[in-house]
């Protein structure tokens, strides 16, 4: 079944993005998309843009709402997700243990919905 | 009675019931379930009961066996739990239990210990391996089912529920409390030993950058060796696994720098090392020698033993570190003796030959097996192969949990 591991990362974390080429968290990271593809588990994933990129639009009693920044105000915020193929919620904690964000930010771990994705696209 | 008085009786009671859950939960639960098998309602009735002392004891002092107040008031409640839920067959163990009450009141510090028939059941082949270990930390220390869950990497709900599931199981699946039969024995003893082990989590680390599945539970571990060795002293495996604990125990604070960076076992320093620990994992080891039957954990755990010997000789012996693990590659193959065995050839006789041996491995198994790629890299780097060893030392960058572990390797890769 495939797992989606949402990726909340510090300020601190989306400004290591603009450093150098040796970066630990960089390289931490390059190894970690090694080691989920030779595993053979990765099925895709993105980084988002840093949240103050964000627009979030609502529509309120037909009225358009539009918001600076991201939906919700926090310190972490979604920094990217990757999709995953894996056997069990254990093995999918385990590898968001390893996640270079999860141990200066946090990884939520959730099942992808099949079931509905075929409910809207028939 | 002044403030202060009342203050002190406080503190003594809360410390007495600090003390007593910690020392005998276990043997108030085992002593519970092993009439009922119940061992769900024997620690809510505990829980009752150490709630119950929480509100008296400071009012009117702490009794004169603790622990036999517990008994009584764990029993009661226990009594109306199993009432409560009016299960049919519960009825008659309830009853047998309540006719031991007035028995059991005259021994003093003694209601009969029956924490090692805990231990088998806890790891009982029925029941499933992943649970051996969360089971014993639960019913025989108290441990809540939180605090596991966060060591094996699972949600609390989700921890809560297999635990729930399990200790059912103990209660409707016959599962008898009994020690093993003479001829049984071994396998089951290793089981139970297998299952403290996990509980401790460091794998070995005698291997640079190799990642350590630390479960922030090693005192709880050996805290159940030890309750293990006083009931099977006779045991040369329990003493092996309390040695192998112990020595890797007495270098927990040089495993990391000062600024927290991580010290793999070769470059520690040895004044850091507890030598009260060693010292004592040291007597168990020769305790074991002198019953004469080898096994996996004292193997392991003379590994260690080599290691230790730096303290002292300022060198290690690889040659006997390799002769140990070709020992074990004989009794027990596992993914980590494999590795470990060709880490120690490669010491032993050079790196060409240890990269043969992890050739040998598995291709399948170790595709996610962390300490393989970090064993791997390192002998590369060796033999001056650059651009494998960086594909290596990725693989192990990518596949480590500790960041201290990853930030290592990734100043080794360069």
């Amino acid at each position: 079944m495939q797992f989606a591991l949402l990726i909340f990362e510090s300020p601190e974390a989306f400004a290591a993005r603009n450093a150098d080429e040796n970066d630990p968290y960089l390289g931490a990271w390059r190894a970690y998309y090694k080691a989920l593809v030779e595993a053979d588990i990765y099925v895709g994933g993105n980084p988002l843009a840093p949240p103050e990129t964000g627009t979030t639009v609502r529509l309120k009693d037909g009225k358009r709402r539009v918001q600076d920044g991201p939906f919700a105000d926090t310190k972490e915020q979604l920094g990217g997700f990757a999709i995953l193929e894996l056997p069990s919620l254990d093995a999918a904690l385990e590898w968001a243990a390893r996640c270079p964000a999860a141990a200066i930010g946090a990884v939520e771990v959730r099942p992808v919905s099949p079931e509905f994705k075929r409910r809207v696209t028939g | 009675m002044s403030g202060s008085e009342h203050e002190s009786i406080h503190r003594v009671a809360h410390r007495t019931i600090e003390r007593v859950a910690r020392e005998s939960y276990g043997r108030l639960v085992a002593y519970l379930s092993s009439h009922t098998h119940d061992v769900g309602s024997a620690e809510d009735a505990l829980s009752n009961a150490l709630l119950a002392a929480l509100e008296t004891w400071p009012q009117q002092g702490v009794p004169q066996i603790p622990e036999a107040w517990l008994l009584t008031t764990a029993r009661r409640s226990f009594i109306d739990l199993v009432r409560h839920r009016q299960v049919a067959e519960a009825s008659e163990p309830t009853l047998a239990l309540l006719r031991q009450e007035s028995k059991d009141m005259t021994l003093s510090p003694g209601f009969p210990d029956e924490r090692l028939k805990l231990l088998f059941v806890c790891a009982h082949p029925a029941i499933d391996p992943a649970m051996h270990t969360p089971l014993m930390l639960q019913t025989v220390l108290g441990l809540d089912a939180e605090r596991i869950a966060h060591a094996f990497l699972v949600s609390p709900t989700t921890m809560g529920q297999r635990l729930v599931r399990a200790k059912k199981k103990i209660r409707d699946g016959g599962i008898r409390f009994e020690l093993p039969q003479e001829r049984e024995l071994p396998q089951r003893l290793d089981a139970v030993l297998e299952a403290i082990y996990a509980a401790f989590g460091i794998g070995w680390d005698d291997l640079a950058g190799v990642d350590q599945r630390g479960r922030d539970l090693a005192e709880e571990a050996i805290w159940l060796a030890r309750v293990l060795l006083q009931l099977m002293p006779q045991q040369a495996e329990v003493h092996g696994l309390l040695a192998l604990m112990l020595h890797c125990e007495a270098r927990r604070a040089a495993r990391r720098g000062p600024d927290g960076r991580y010290v793999p076992l070769s470059e520690q320093n040895c004044q850091n090392w507890s030598l009260p620990l060693m010292e004592e994992a040291e007597r168990h080891l020769a305790e074991a020698a002198s019953r004469a039957r080898t096994g996996r954990f004292q193997l392991e755990a003379a590994i260690q033993s080599v290691h230790a010997e730096r303290a002292r000789s300022g060198r290690i012996q690889w040659n006997a570190i390799m002769m140990f693990y070709e020992r074990l590659m004989r009794i027990s193959p596992t993914l980590g003796t494999q590795t470990g065995y060709a880490a120690a050839v490669a010491e032993a006789k050079g790196a060409e030959q240890g990269l043969a041996s992890l050739d040998g491995i598995d291709a399948d198994a170790i595709s996610v097996y962390q300490p393989y790629w970090a064993v791997r890299a390192h002998l590369l780097q060796r033999l001056g192969k650059t651009p494998e060893a960086w594909d290596a030392f990725d693989r192990a960058i990518g596949l480590a949990e500790d960041p201290a572990v990853r930030q290592f390797l990734l100043e080794r890769r360069g």
